[in-house]
């Protein structure tokens, strides 16, 4: 009641400063949203070529979106997103289990290298990936996985092989997880297996969601290490390569429409993730057992 | 059941390294006779006390590990020391009447080979001492008439007590394979004269110090292309955190004041462009600041400016750019990690403040910031270190333009970026290693200190 009374009383009140915050975020919204209503625009473009003469196209059309997914001759979209639906699909997955698997231990076990691991953890977390890309590259080369269909598992394997470091944010969610509750299993005979799996795991839904999406559009949005991988082998290329083909001089022409429609569709589906991570974000931030 | 508790117990208890009985150096000191002769054949010790599967695992591993080393591994260790020499060589086949390419020495491989069986040398260190500790805990429990846990026990405890030991070993193989073997094998590198420079491509050999002499000398001209790559880097660093976070955390109190209606629908504006993907809103920026983008064009058409404005290709314009954008880019996450923090901030304080008759701007000086700068102190310090690394931004963005003729680096290079002109482009794998080493030495002590510093290393079991 208390609030509604400050919220009638707020309404009426439009003091000079609220009306010029109100004028400074419209322009700001304008330019954060400007950029990216234009590129959807883009993607509905009639003209061709990259070059626009005018903010809004002269007129509207369908074809970039079908052309990605039938001019398959020489930027293949649709084996792109198989692709890396595929390799998202499988290393997210893998990077699930090995984050939740070092997370706990790192929380709830206690054992001899346990720090010294987690300061190894920190400053290797700390290292960009790509500075010992090309060395990846070898290594993946002499397990012989650097040619043909091999390629998606050595992508696999390069997003979700060194999972296990980013355990920090889901170990942060498990501590706040009181021990109260395990030590009430222990004392009815519950292994240390049975409180990870039917314990923690059931109360940690939020840092899951987290963990998996966030592994999920890993492989979306990395660039660097695909194109090192890949090389020239355009059959296993990932949707981030193919975009950024889109750009280069040789197709741009042809392709810059669809380059936008591309990036619309890969868009809308992480913008959803992102807003599900988000809320789950806040909860895994807040603690798992509240009250 | 009475002793089920304090077995429960003893999960719960910290164990510290010297409250640990069974170690190398105790076993030395006290073990009996089986335990000493297990230090030289591996679970022998175990066997004595009737542990068959374990202690044969142990000594299976021994097995194996010495075959290798004597089949491969010591000749791997020479080739690690010497790298080859051998080139690749065309031999007269007098039975084909052919030429005939005789397999030359590959320094890489060599490489790699070396270091990889230095970390299987590790390994076994880590078995070994496992399998002596092992011994000895059999050892003590059968001498004070304890029950020695069988295999069974073993495997049972792997899901109890030990279940690190069942979870942990997949993940850190990955984490050796895929972050710190290469990490290493690049370490290495950086000591050797592996470059196209004087094509040793194929063939290298080691160098010692001299890459890193070079890198830091300003006479030379990568030398001096590092320590102006390190200037912009540093500034870019610095920028592009503090103008991201202060002007994050402003717009964040702005949209969080009072006054302000229909938060939620601002917050949601600055969050949609927070959510495509950044590589896609880099490649836009890129485009819409191109020479013949969309805004030249705009402004061209409209009378306002004759010349296209040269975005990427003037340096002090470029460098403005890539901090414009990236604040940009950068904005909505601040205001995502702020706006909780901010409404945090006990009502009391500004209520006793404004009573005190000070104005909104001494408000933030003396409450808002101090307190936001002590919660966000370690966020701000992992952005920074994040900035330094920060790789997409300006290479989807300038890809370092405007480049100077003849030089590796362009103006608005970071070392990060730097570093892949150097190895994928420029083929100079050796610098772009020692490159790789300065900003990892740089970014280890910035994020222990952090580290070190926060409430959650000190206190990591304040809620449990």
């Amino acid at each position: 009641m208390a609030k509604s009374n400050n919220e009638i009383k707020a309404k009426q009140r439009w003091t000079l400063g609220d009306i010029v915050v109100h004028i400074v975020l419209t322009i700001l919204s304008i330019i954060w949203v400007l950029p990216i209503a234009w590129i959807v625009m883009i993607s509905f473009r009639g003209e061709k070529g990259q070059y626009v003469s005018t903010l809004i196209p002269k007129s509207f059309t369908m074809a970039n979106y079908s052309k990605l997914f039938t001019d398959t001759g020489i930027l293949n979209f649709v084996q792109m997103f198989k692709n890396t639906l595929i390799i998202a699909i499988f290393s997210c997955i893998i990077s699930t289990v090995f984050v939740l698997a070092v997370s706990y231990c790192m929380s709830r076990m206690r054992f001899r290298v346990r720090k010294p691991f987690m300061n190894v953890a920190l400053i290797l977390g700390m290292f960009p990936g790509f500075m010992a890309m090309i060395a990846v590259y070898y290594i993946l080369k002499v397990l012989g996985l650097s040619e043909g269909s091999l390629i998606r598992v050595a992508l696999v394997l390069v997003y979700s092989g060194g999972a296990g470091l980013g355990f920090y944010i889901a170990k942060g969610f498990f501590d706040t997880i009181p021990k109260s509750i395990e030590e009430a299993a222990y004392l009815d005979g519950a292994t240390r297996w049975q409180s990870f799996t039917r314990i923690i795991i059931p109360l940690s839904r939020p840092i899951i969601v987290y963990t998996v999406l966030n592994s999920f559009l890993a492989p979306w949005i990395d660039f660097v290490f695909a194109k090192v991988i890949c090389r020239a082998n355009k059959d296993y290329y990932t949707v981030s390569i193919g975009l950024w083909n889109m750009l280069e001089k040789e197709y741009v022409y042809n392709w810059f429409n669809s380059f936008a429609a591309g990036a619309v569709l890969i868009s809308v589906p992480i913008i959803i993730l992102f807003m599900v991570m988000q809320k789950c974000y806040k909860d895994s931030m807040s603690g798992g057992v509240k009250g | 059941m009475a002793q089920a508790i304090t077995n429960n117990k003893s999960k719960i208890k910290k164990i510290r390294r010297s409250d640990y009985p069974y170690t190398v150096a105790k076993a030395a000191a006290n073990g009996d006779i089986a335990t000493r002769i297990s230090f030289l054949i591996l679970g022998f010790g175990s066997i004595v006390r009737k542990q068959f599967v374990k202690g044969f695992s142990f000594l299976v591993l021994e097995a194996v590990f010495i075959w290798f080393m004597v089949k491969h591994g010591a000749s791997l260790l020479v080739d690690l020391f010497h790298l080859g020499g051998q080139e690749q060589q065309k031999v007269w086949n007098d039975a084909k009447g052919v030429f005939e390419y005789t397999q030359g020495d590959n320094s890489l491989l060599m490489l790699l080979y070396g270091v990889a069986t230095l970390f299987i040398i590790f390994a076994f260190v880590c078995v070994w001492v496992v399998s002596v500790e092992n011994s000895y805990k059999a050892y003590c429990l059968w001498n004070a008439g304890k029950h020695v846990p069988t295999f069974k026990d073993d495997i049972k405890s792997l899901f109890d007590n030990n279940l690190h030991m069942l979870l942990l070993p997949l993940p850190v193989l990955g984490i050796v394979v895929f972050t710190i073997l290469p990490l290493v094998f690049m370490i290495f590198m950086a000591f050797t004269n592996y470059s196209k420079l004087d094509s040793h491509t194929v063939i290298f050999n080691w160098v010692g110090l001299k890459n890193f002499a070079k890198i830091l000398n300003f006479g030379d001209a990568i030398g001096s292309t590092f320590w102006s790559v390190l200037g912009w880097t540093l500034v870019w660093a610095v920028a592009a955190t503090f103008s991201n976070y202060f002007l994050g955390m402003i717009l964040a109190m702005v949209i969080n004041r009072k006054g302000t209606r229909a938060k939620g629908m601002w917050r949601g504006i600055f969050m949609l462009s927070a959510a495509v993907p950044q590589f896609v809103s880099l490649l836009l920026m890129r485009t819409i600041f191109s020479q013949n983008g969309i805004i030249n064009t705009l402004l061209i058409n409209h009378g306002i400016i004759d010349n296209a404005i040269p975005f990427w290709s003037n340096a002090t314009l470029a460098r403005v750019m890539v901090i414009v954008i990236n604040i940009w880019i950068g904005i909505p996450f601040t205001i995502m990690q702020v706006t909780g923090i901010l409404q945090s901030i006990p009502e009391e304080i500004y209520e006793a403040a404004r009573v005190d008759g000070a104005n909104p701007i001494k408000i933030f000086f003396k409450i808002t910031l101090p307190y936001m700068l002590f919660v966000t102190a370690p966020y701000l310090i992992t952005t920074f270190a994040g900035n330094i690394n920060n790789f997409n931004v300006i290479f989807l963005l300038s890809n370092g333009a405007p480049t100077p003729v003849g030089k590796t680096a362009g103006k608005t290079d970071l070392l990060v970026t730097w570093l892949y002109k150097l190895t994928v482009d420029n083929q100079y794998y050796n610098l772009g290693a020692v490159i790789g080493i300065m900003t990892f030495i740089v970014l280890a002590v910035v994020s222990l200190i952090t580290y070190h510093n926060t409430s959650s290393y000190k206190d990591e079991e304040g809620f449990q």
